[in-house]
C-alpha cells in the first residue's frame, strides 16, 4: 500500500544523482529488494511508472533484482534459505537467528541514455 | 551507455530523521512506544486505560495518527493529557518527519512516555522507523488467531504484542494459545500481554510493564 510512497523515494534517490545536462535521460533503475521488505513488485512498479511523468526519468524502466529472506542460527550457526517467514533454524529449531538478507530495499544502479 | 552505481536505501531520508527522533526522546528521557494494529483493534482504547490505570504517577503524552478526524486525539484530551494530531488526508502510514513535527508541538510539557498511535494498517507502518524504543503490536481475539502469519513484518519488527478483547473470547472461534504459537514462530522473542479494555483485565500487568521500563531508564541515567 505504500509503494508509491517509495517510488517517490527512488525518485528523490535517482533525481540526485543525474548531470545538469538538458539531454540526459534514464534508461532504467536497479534497485535491489528484499522478499521480507514487504513491497509488491508490480505495485512498485506501477507507481515508478506514474509518477515519472514530466520528470528526467520519464521513460526508465525499474528493474527489481528479489532478495531472498535468509536467516543465520545463533545456536548452530547454520545458514538458511526461508520459504515462509517463520523465524526458526531448519537444522536445530532454535527461535534465536539473525537475519541476513531479505529486508533490502536500496537503489543500486542507474543506466543513463547517451 | 552509462552506468552509475548508487547503494542507496530507499528509505534512508526517513531513517536519518528516525535517528534524530530517537536522539531527542533519550535526551528529554521519554520512551518511546509506536502502537500499530488493525483498525479497531483497540489501541485508543488501550492508551485511555493505561493513562487511566497509570493515573499520572507517570507523565503520558500521545501522538494520534489517523487518516481523517481528530475523534482519537478528543478522547484522549479528555483525560488531561498532552496529545497532538496527525491528519494523514489518505497516506497509510506515520514517518518520521510528521512525527518529529507533531513532538514540537508539546513545547514545554515534561513527558516519561510518549505513545505515538500509528494509522490502524498492519501493512506499511512495519517499514517505517518513527524514532520509537518500541514497536508495540495489538491485535483482538476479533480477527483470529492467524493475523501473525498474515501480517509477519509487523510482528516480527514489534517487541510487544498485546492482545485485546480477551472480554468476548468465549463468543469467538479464536484460540489465545494458537495465536501465541503463530506470533513466536514468526517472532520468539515477543513479550505478549492479554488484556480486555472493556473489563480493564490485564491492563495493570501492561502498566507494570511500563513502570519497570521508565524506572529502568531512570536508573541508566
Amino acid at each position: 500500500m505504500h509503494e508509491i510512497s517509495i517510488a517517490e523515494e527512488i525518485i528523490e534517490i535517482v533525481s540526485g544523482y543525474l548531470p545538469q545536462a538538458k539531454n540526459i535521460s534514464v534508461k532504467s533503475v536497479m534497485i535491489n529488494l528484499g522478499k521480507f521488505s514487504n513491497i509488491m513488485p508490480e505495485a512498485l512498479k506501477f507507481g515508478f511508472e506514474v509518477l515519472i511523468n514530466d520528470t528526467k526519468l520519464n521513460g526508465a524502466t525499474l528493474n527489481i533484482n528479489k532478495i531472498p529472506l535468509t536467516i543465520r542460527c545463533n545456536n548452530c550457526g547454520t545458514e538458511s534459505e526461508l520459504d515462509e517467514p517463520f523465524f526458526y533454524c531448519p537444522n536445530c529449531e532454535s527461535g534465536s537467528v539473525e537475519i541476513l538478507t531479505g529486508m533490502e530495499m536500496n537503489v543500486i544502479e542507474i543506466e543513463l541514455n547517451d | 551507455m552509462s552506468l552509475i552505481t548508487v547503494e542507496r536505501k530507499i528509505l534512508e531520508k526517513n531513517d536519518e530523521i528516525a535517528a534524530l527522533n530517537r536522539q531527542l526522546f533519550r535526551e528529554r528521557k521519554i520512551i518511546a512506544f509506536n502502537l500499530v494494529s488493525s483498525p479497531g483493534s483497540g489501541k485508543t482504547s488501550l492508551i485511555e486505560n493505561t493513562i487511566q490505570c497509570l493515573n499520572h504517577k507517570i507523565k503520558v503524552g500521545v501522538i494520534e495518527g489517523d487518516v481523517q478526524t481528530n475523534l482519537d486525539a478528543e478522547r484522549i484530551d479528555a483525560l488531561n493529557v498532552p496529545v497532538v494530531q496527525i491528519v494523514t488526508n489518505g497516506s497509510c502510514h506515520l514517518d518520521a518527519m510528521l512525527v518529529r513535527d507533531a513532538f514540537s508541538k508539546f513545547d514545554s510539557h515534561v513527558l516519561d512516555i510518549l505513545f505515538i498511535e500509528n494509522v490502524g494498517n498492519l501493512v506499511c507502518p512495519a517499514a517505517y522507523d518513527l524514532g520509537e524504543r518500541m514497536k508495540v503490536v495489538i491485535v483482538s481475539t476479533t480477527e483470529g488467531d492467524d493475523k501473525p502469519l498474515k501480517y509477519p513484518a509487523m510482528f516480527r519488527n514489534s517487541e510487544a504484542l498485546i492482545i485485546n478483547k480477551m472480554d468476548l473470547l468465549s463468543y469467538l472461534n479464536c484460540s489465545i494459545a494458537e495465536l501465541r504459537k503463530n506470533a513466536l514462530l514468526i517472532n520468539p522473542s515477543l513479550k505478549i500481554f492479554e488484556v480486555s479494555c472493556t473489563s480493564g483485565e490485564g491492563i495493570g500487568k501492561w502498566c507494570k510493564f511500563l513502570i519497570e521500563m521508565s524506572n529502568h531508564d531512570e536508573k541508566q541515567g
